[in-house]
């Protein structure tokens, strides 16, 4: 298990760099001259020029590409153009608020999604059911910014209930959360509602009912964690979308977190800031799938025995031994 | 048929059990009725779709429903209609009372929780005891069946396909039910593993005294196991009878049919001679004997009428129009 860790950790890093590829080329190619945003217009040429040369823009592309590499295995993200900041620095005063948004979000359609759908599959067809499965679809095909705008639009300036903009109390949150969580909650209620209708089918779910077991406990001790494997890619799916989603809704709703630094950042050509963004967002993908993974054996002993093949060859051996020789 | 009704353990009349779905009424079982006493076994035997499984369902209460309904008929068990029963009473029946085995030890277990917490379930269930003494229990079970104790903490996957059919007969067996419905329990193994498990069910069976209905479409698992066989066909019991009666003395053409599909050692034939045709489509059955399509005996009156059933010989009864006939001429 330990080396199966190990070796997903060291997975990362060649995405890692394939990802700092891919941003700084990106932003090579993007047009407009940061020397020139930060000093102005009022100032000349030979004033940007200068610059230019003293931040390195001059320098051919491997050699920029180079120095960042050099910087970065030294944990050094650069500064940022506008405020002259370590880029690690700003990243980490705004990380918190789009992970607790992010959390939030994902916590609130885990609470909804998976118990609207495992009612609607144990009551299939049922008034309940159709009701969710409208809403699920409505849920998904609704654009995020559009519910954003629409719930800023009822909650805050037609009813005045919730503030509509800031980060400045737990009543903030609320918007942002809803609009961020709507895709999440339906995809996850509907992943769920199917992963169960095929679940309780199964034979094994009727081999309790052979038992004597009750349905409520069919459901929860039987059906649930077989039903919850598939589902679990999904909310690890989620998470990384609504961290995506907080990119466009903190900006609709002004919330100073890591979306709202990048929009920020590539309207001024920050270059250091908009890499450095998305290098800690794609770590954050891949500790997430990774947790995910993890979470799949501590649901699934079929995988864990799978990690534990790995570490100790010869105990499957064992246990095929043993479990022929056995007879009656 | 209805001459032991007082003693048996089970007495299934006229029990018929239709599946309602958009392409059609699928009759799985129409009208079967025998008798099963304390300790014995029978065999329902017959091909694929003939009913048999249906059946067993409708004996577990377990008909899938929505579609399934029982639609007609009593199940009596140890004197109480089960078609009467309410869930609380159905929970208490199921487990303790009757047990069902199923066809695919594969897919019959839970495959993310241990298969020692699978047996215990069904003790703790029916027994007032904590989940230590229901894992003791299980342990138990599991020794009885012939796997080690050790592996109570093993999930279904570590076991072998034969070793999971254990399993899946440690849980029927766990609270020492009066009747063991086995549905097709060796169909899925090896021929090896088949005799070990036969074995061991026939063993079990006579040590706990439990009386047994053992569905099959193999003749040669019958004649091992049952005192009593029933054959079924498209939803009926065509021929039931006691296991030497049916094998000596054959009369139905459609388990004549059965008997020379098998290859036999003893006498050589140049090809075995399979029953032509196909089962009539359940949502479609033909009005009169559903075999009659298949049959080489088949004259005008077998399309016309649904034959009752003949006593041949003692406890020996025939649904066809050959011996409804004979008898008829006896008379």
């Amino acid at each position: 298990m330990l080396r199966y860790i190990i070796r997903r950790i060291l997975v990362t890093i060649p995405v890692l760099i394939g990802v700092t590829l891919i941003i700084f080329t990106l932003m090579y190619f993007t047009k407009g001259d940061p020397a020139r945003m930060i000093l102005g217009d009022m100032a000349t040429e030979e004033e940007v020029e200068e610059l230019r040369e003293e931040m390195g823009l001059n320098d051919p592309f491997l050699v920029r590409y180079g120095n960042y590499m050099l910087d970065l295995f030294h944990g050094d993200l650069g500064d940022s153009y506008v405020t002259g900041l370590p880029v690690t620095e700003e990243i980490m005063a705004r990380l918190p608020v789009t992970m607790r948004l992010a959390v939030y979000s994902c916590a609130l359609s885990v609470i909804i999604g998976i118990p609207v759908g495992i009612l609607s599959a144990v009551k299939q067809y049922s008034i309940l059911d159709n009701v969710a499965t409208l809403l699920a679809l409505l849920g998904i095909t609704i654009p995020s910014f559009w519910l954003a705008m629409m719930l800023i639009l009822v909650f805050s300036v037609n009813l005045g209930w919730l503030p509509a903009s800031g980060l400045y109390g737990w009543q903030y949150y609320i918007l942002p959360v809803i609009s961020i969580s709507a895709v999440s909650i339906a995809t996850i209620t509907r992943m769920t509602r199917s992963s169960m209708l095929e679940v309780i089918r199964q034979d094994y779910i009727r081999t309790a009912r052979a038992k004597g077991q009750t349905e409520a406990k069919i459901i929860t001790k039987h059906a649930l964690k077989n039903a919850l494997i598939p589902v679990i890619t999904v909310i690890g799916i989620q998470f990384a979308s609504g961290m995506s989603g907080a990119v466009v809704n903190e900006q609709i709703f002004a919330i100073p977190g890591i979306g709202k630094m990048m929009v920020d950042a590539i309207k001024a050509r920050n270059y250091p800031v908009v890499q450095g963004g998305v290098l800690i967002i794609a770590l954050l993908f891949s500790i997430l799938n990774l947790i995910i993974d993890l979470l799949y054996a501590f649901v699934d002993p079929r995988i864990k025995t799978q990690y534990a093949r790995k570490k100790e060859k010869h105990k499957p051996q064992e246990l095929a031994a043993g479990g022929e020789e056995v007879s009656a | 048929m209805a001459q032991n009704e007082s003693g048996a353990l089970l007495s299934v009349r006229n029990l018929t059990i239709h599946y309602f779905t958009d392409s059609g009424v699928v009759q799985a079982v129409n009208g079967i009725s025998f008798d099963v006493q304390q300790g014995e076994t029978l065999g329902l035997v017959g091909e694929t779709g003939a009913g048999k499984t249906t059946t067993a369902l409708g004996l577990m209460q377990l008909v899938p429903d929505p579609p399934g309904k029982i639609v007609e008929g009593t199940i009596t068990f140890n004197g109480r209609d089960l078609t009467k029963l309410d869930k609380k009473e159905l929970r208490s029946y199921r487990g303790r009372e009757a047990s069902m085995i199923f066809q695919d030890p594969m897919t019959a277990l839970n495959p993310v929780t241990t298969v020692g917490e699978q047996i215990a379930e069904v003790v703790k269930i029916h027994k007032k005891v904590s989940h230590a003494e229901a894992l003791k229990e299980a342990a138990h079970m599991l020794e009885t069946v012939g796997i080690p104790a050790e592996r109570l903490g093993d999930y279904p996957h570590q076991f072998s396909g034969g070793m999971k059919q254990r399993v899946v007969i440690a849980i029927a067996l766990a609270c020492n039910p009066h009747l063991i419905i086995a549905d097709e329990p060796t169909t899925a193994l090896d021929v090896t593993i088949q005799a070990q498990v036969l074995e061991l069910m026939k063993k079990l069976q006579q040590e706990y005294k439990t009386a047994m209905i053992m569905i099959t479409h193999d003749l040669g698992v019958v004649a091992e196991v049952c005192d009593k066989v029933a054959i079924m066909y498209a939803g009926r019991i065509v021929e039931s009878g006691p296991i030497e009666e049916i094998y000596e003395n054959t009369k139905h053409p459609y388990t004549k049919g059965l008997f020379d599909s098998l290859p036999s050692l003893n006498t050589k034939v140049k090809r075995l001679r399979p029953i032509h045709g196909l089962m009539p489509d359940p949502t479609d059955l033909p009005p009169g004997c559903p075999f009659a399509p298949r049959c080489p005996h088949c004259t005008d009156a077998c399309s016309t009428h649904m034959p009752e059933p003949v006593e041949v010989a003692p406890g020996h009864q025939v649904c066809c129009v050959l011996y409804e006939k004979s008898a008829d001429a006896v008379q």
